[in-house]
């Protein structure tokens, strides 16, 4: 869990390594952006208005397009999801889970803000 | 005319309301199948809604008024001779013949011929400027007679009178009721119900004249009407006089053919609606029902109609039977709720009455409660809300004390009696006799609508109906919010609340305040703060400040985005007029960045296949064109489109692309609940389609007709006549109050259509409040729109000149320059389309 400071800059957790990705500047709560990764797959980052970070796959896995970051987020029973902008499957941020089909979920990288 | 055909023939005499419902009655039952079909029609049209013939005059053309659908007839094989009554039933040679000359064999003769309306025995009854109310034809005829009158007189001040009153307004005359009762609408309603409905009229200008009868109808030289003397020794002064004291049944070719009819008229019936000849029936008015009365309504005509059905279909289970019927009523007479139920006046031995009155708002409310405490019945006079929960309790003893039941609410009473205390075999629907068990097994109202009929006739349930289906949830927007969407508008708008945030935790549900929201309020309420930006003082841009995060991907790029994460783009071309260099620019853009490009249905070019940060550069190329956002992908307006016009088109009668550029370049940019389609045809033949539009403008001589409600898509509708022959200013501000209107009181992703089907009083209700201004809105209406107009910037310009805006337009946020690499294309047919093999090559399968 990390809050909010000015300065921080977005680092994403690939094996062992936080890779460094942007400034939180860069991130408005409820609206994500998307990063390449250097392994060529690309991450959905979002911030919601606590100011917690989360990092999923960017791939929609119903229709394949690289475009989760694009959709938008909320909040259902307390925990943060994005809804596809394509079909608006949700996607629970934390978990990667798909809140309306159980048997499919996306990858979830672990994210913290450092100075 | 020849018989050849060996299937049983079934011969309709009489195509009014009744007829037409018979028709539908044995096509539902498969008759049409096994029987030829034979209907004669003496009016030149087909069946039409002759209860609301009024509404002609508020802008419903005949063809509106029809209750057939274009192709019932052949759809059923059913032939109908328009223009040609029967004359003469033959019972020896069972045979029909027309005036025209045609002869009928009949297997069934079924007889709806309805009635005609009573003249009164009074000299003078048969001059120029003396007519009757009962068909469009009539109607025409009144309104062409009208056009050189002044003052009118209706002669009769019961239902159809003030039908007909109401008409003589509608065409501006100076007007005049007698009535030869103490009171107006003597059978339906008592005293005090009278007394507030005079009021209530003469409050609009019209002249009552109660306890008088007519004498003699007055004429000039020439034989024209010019007045009318009373039994009390005055004299009226009068141009027109319309009969309207009454109908009588029309059983003329029964009584010919010795059927038997009652003493005072109306061919006689059994419970099956047969005459006293085994294969004649008779239904509706000029039917003298088993019970021993004529009814002059339309629910027991339908009723009727529903019986001969059965009776000739040899329904064997459950074949309806028809031994009388309730006579309750609810009417909107002069713009007055009036409704009568049960026992009105309190006939019954030893009742009681409970009578609220209110002369200030013209409100009278009556029950009339038995020794045993049931409601028997009752008069609602000036508000009628009560009818549909009433109506159906009579005959029991109503779960709270009667006199809440006429007390408004607030009044001192606990919550006000609500429709879940029905019992089950309540009938809501008295139109369509539907119980209260059959609408809970519904979970729509237009799922009601579509499988019992509930609700299609008078309408006066649909607010009930409403009350007993499931609620989606508690009826608020979503999970974050309790309100519905038009009640959030309202909160933005008089709280001026400019962030979602801050609504969300002041009006969010108790576990929603202080979270993230979801994705169906968000955007909702974006469109609500952006709608009302100009007035709340907000630039009004979709990608300012928090609003930001509130917009579907399509707003926040302010394009179209694609299955395989490419956005399309479409600039604005008002009206569908383009220049050649215009046109020169966009092929030039699209074959620069090699863009797959469309014409779409609403006259526009659509651009595929741009990347997001490719569409900052692609619009610098069209902003310095001249072109401007065409905000196809947000819910607001998107195109007007039009036909060639009076400029070019021979047929022409106004200039459609003139009109169809005005109105595009007046509302676009403007955000609704939904997006917004339009457009203007320069003469009836419609080519520009304006019909299937939110709101449609067709030419004619005189003006422009208003068309509002229209829509292609998945359930297609045909849009209503709002407003007739306006000049271009009336049209403007019309249109200016039916949006700002609409965008303060949809639901989310409620289409005009949607709208109008589900707002109560619908398209009528509409045309009050934007035409009659009768919730006095109108003046804020056009305010709100003025703002919008004043306030309306280029989205794209102003995102290319803010590079804090732009700086969102990249494909990755620590690679701003590399493209996305899953974006790629193949060609076809000498253009690109996206490549989906290579993106579902791991997916799971899309749906």
């Amino acid at each position: 869990m990390n809050t909010t400071t000015s300065g921080a800059v977005l680092q994403l957790l690939l094996g062992e390594d936080w890779l460094p990705i942007c400034d939180r500047s860069a991130l408005i709560p409820g609206r994500g952006v998307a990063a390449l990764l250097p392994d060529g797959r690309q991450a959905a980052l979002f911030v919601d208005r606590g100011g917690r970070t989360y990092a999923i796959d960017n791939r929609d896995p119903y229709s394949g397009a690289q475009v989760l970051s694009r959709g938008l987020t909320g909040t259902r029973d307390g925990r943060a999801f994005v809804a596809s902008p394509l079909l608006k499957q949700c996607f629970d941020l934390e978990t990667g889970r798909c809140l309306d089909d159980d048997a499919v979920a996306v990858t979830v990288y672990a994210s913290r803000l450092a100075h | 005319m020849p018989e050849t055909t060996s299937l049983p023939t079934i011969v309709v005499v009489g195509h009014g309301m009744v007829g037409q419902r018979f028709l539908e009655a044995l096509a539902k039952r498969g008759t049409t199948g096994r029987a030829r079909i034979v209907v004669l029609c003496e009016e030149p049209r087909p069946a039409y809604d002759r209860v609301r013939l009024t509404s002609y005059f508020s802008g419903r053309t005949p063809d509106e008024l029809s209750l057939v659908e274009p192709d019932f007839m052949e759809r059923h094989g059913i032939e109908l001779y328009l223009d040609d009554p029967a004359e003469t039933v033959d019972r020896t040679t069972r045979t029909v013949t027309s005036r025209a000359g045609l002869t009928f064999t009949y297997d069934t003769l079924v007889l709806a011929t309805g009635s005609y309306p009573y003249l009164p025995p009074v000299p003078g009854r048969d001059a120029t400027g003396c007519f009757v109310y009962r068909t469009i034809e009539d109607l025409l005829a009144i309104e062409e007679y009208a056009k050189t009158a002044r003052t009118g007189a209706v002669v009769g001040g019961g239902l159809l009178g003030l039908e007909a009153a109401g008409a003589l307004r509608g065409l501006r005359l100076d007007t005049h009721i007698v009535e030869f009762a103490p009171r107006l609408m003597p059978v339906q309603v008592d005293e005090g119900g009278g007394a507030a409905l005079l009021r209530t009229i003469e409050g609009m200008g019209l002249t009552v004249h109660t306890g008088v009868g007519t004498r003699e109808v007055t004429t000039d030289a020439s034989g024209a009407v010019n007045g009318m003397a009373l039994s009390d020794g005055s004299v009226l002064a009068a141009d027109l006089v319309v009969f309207s004291a009454g109908v009588r049944p029309r059983d003329r070719l029964a009584r010919d053919a010795g059927l038997r009819v009652g003493e005072r008229g109306g061919i006689a019936v059994d419970e099956r609606c047969r005459t006293s000849d085994p294969r004649i029936f008779a239904i509706g008015e000029c039917a003298l029902a088993a019970d021993g009365r004529v009814y002059g309504l339309v629910a027991p005509g339908y009723e009727m109609a529903r019986t001969a059905a059965d009776a000739i279909a040899e329904v064997a289970e459950g074949a309806a039977e028809f031994t009388g019927a309730d006579l309750s009523t609810k009417l909107k007479l002069l713009g007055v709720d009036v409704a009568s139920f049960g026992d009105a006046h309190g006939a019954a031995p030893g009742c009681l009455d409970v009578v609220y009155a209110d002369s200030r708002s013209g409100v009278y409310k009556k029950v009339v409660v038995g020794a045993d405490g049931s409601l028997l019945g009752g008069v609602l006079v000036g508000d009628a809300d009560a009818y549909g929960m009433l109506r159906p309790l009579t005959g029991s003893v109503p779960p709270v004390p009667p006199e809440q039941l006429v007390l408004p609410p607030g009044a001192g009473t606990p919550a006000a009696l609500g429709p879940a205390s029905l019992p089950d075999s309540a009938v809501i629907c008295g139109c369509h006799n539907v119980t209260k068990s059959a609408i809970t097994a519904c979970a729509t109202l237009p799922e009601v609508k579509k499988c019992t009929k509930a609700g299609t006739g008078c309408g006066s349930c649909v607010k009930v109906i409403g009350q007993l289906l499931p609620a989606a949830g508690d009826g608020g927007l979503c999970g974050c919010f309790p309100h519905t969407r038009g009640e959030l508008y309202e909160i933005v708008r008089t709280l001026r609340v400019t962030s979602y945030a801050s609504l969300l935790d002041s009006h969010g549900r108790e576990g929603a305040r202080g979270g993230d929201g979801c994705e169906i309020c968000k955007p909702a309420i974006g469109s609500i703060i952006a709608s009302l930006a100009p007035t709340l003082g907000l630039s009004g841009h979709v990608l300012d400040g928090e609003q930001a995060a509130l917009q579907d991907t399509n707003d926040h790029f302010l394009a179209n985005l694609q299955r395989n994460g490419s956005y399309s783009i479409v600039p604005r071309i008002p009206g569908g007029e383009i220049t050649p260099e215009k046109l020169i620019v966009i092929g030039e853009v699209a074959r620069d960045f090699g863009l797959y490009t469309k014409i779409t249905g609403g006259q526009r070019i659509d651009l595929f296949g741009a990347r997001v940060e490719q569409l900052p550069v692609i619009w610098a190329r069209l902003v310095a064109a001249g072109f401007e956002s065409g905000h196809a992908y947000g819910k607001a307006l998107r195109t007007v489109k039009s036909c060639v016009g009076r400029t070019w088109c021979r047929y022409g009668v106004q200039d459609s692309v003139r009109m169809a550029i005005d109105l595009e370049l007046r509302y676009r940019g403007l955000r609704a609940p939904h997006k917004l389609k339009s457009a203007v045809s320069g003469c009836a033949r419609e080519c520009a389609e304006a019909r299937g539009k939110d709101f449609g403008i067709i030419a004619t001589a005189e003006g422009w007709n208003l068309y509002v409600g229209g829509n292609g898509g998945a359930e297609p509708r045909h849009a209503d006549l709002l407003a007739r022959d306006l000049d271009d200013e009336s049209l403007v501000r019309l249109i200016d109050r039916f949006l700002m209107f609409y965008i303060r009181t949809a639901d989310r992703l409620e289409r005009t259509s949607a709208w109008l089907g589900r707002i109560e009083g619908g398209l009528d209700h509409v045309r009050d409040v934007v035409v009659n201004d009768s919730l006095g809105l109108c003046g804020e209406l056009e305010r709100l729109m003025a703002d919008h107009v004043t306030g309306y910037r280029d989205e794209w310009a102003q995102t290319l000149e803010d590079p804090e805006r732009l700086s969102r337009f990249v494909s990755f946020v620590n690679a701003p320059d590399a493209p996305d690499p899953t974006v790629r294309f193949v060609p076809e047919r000498d253009q690109m389309k996206p490549d989906l093999t290579f993106l579902t090559l791991e997916g799971v399968s899309a749906r």
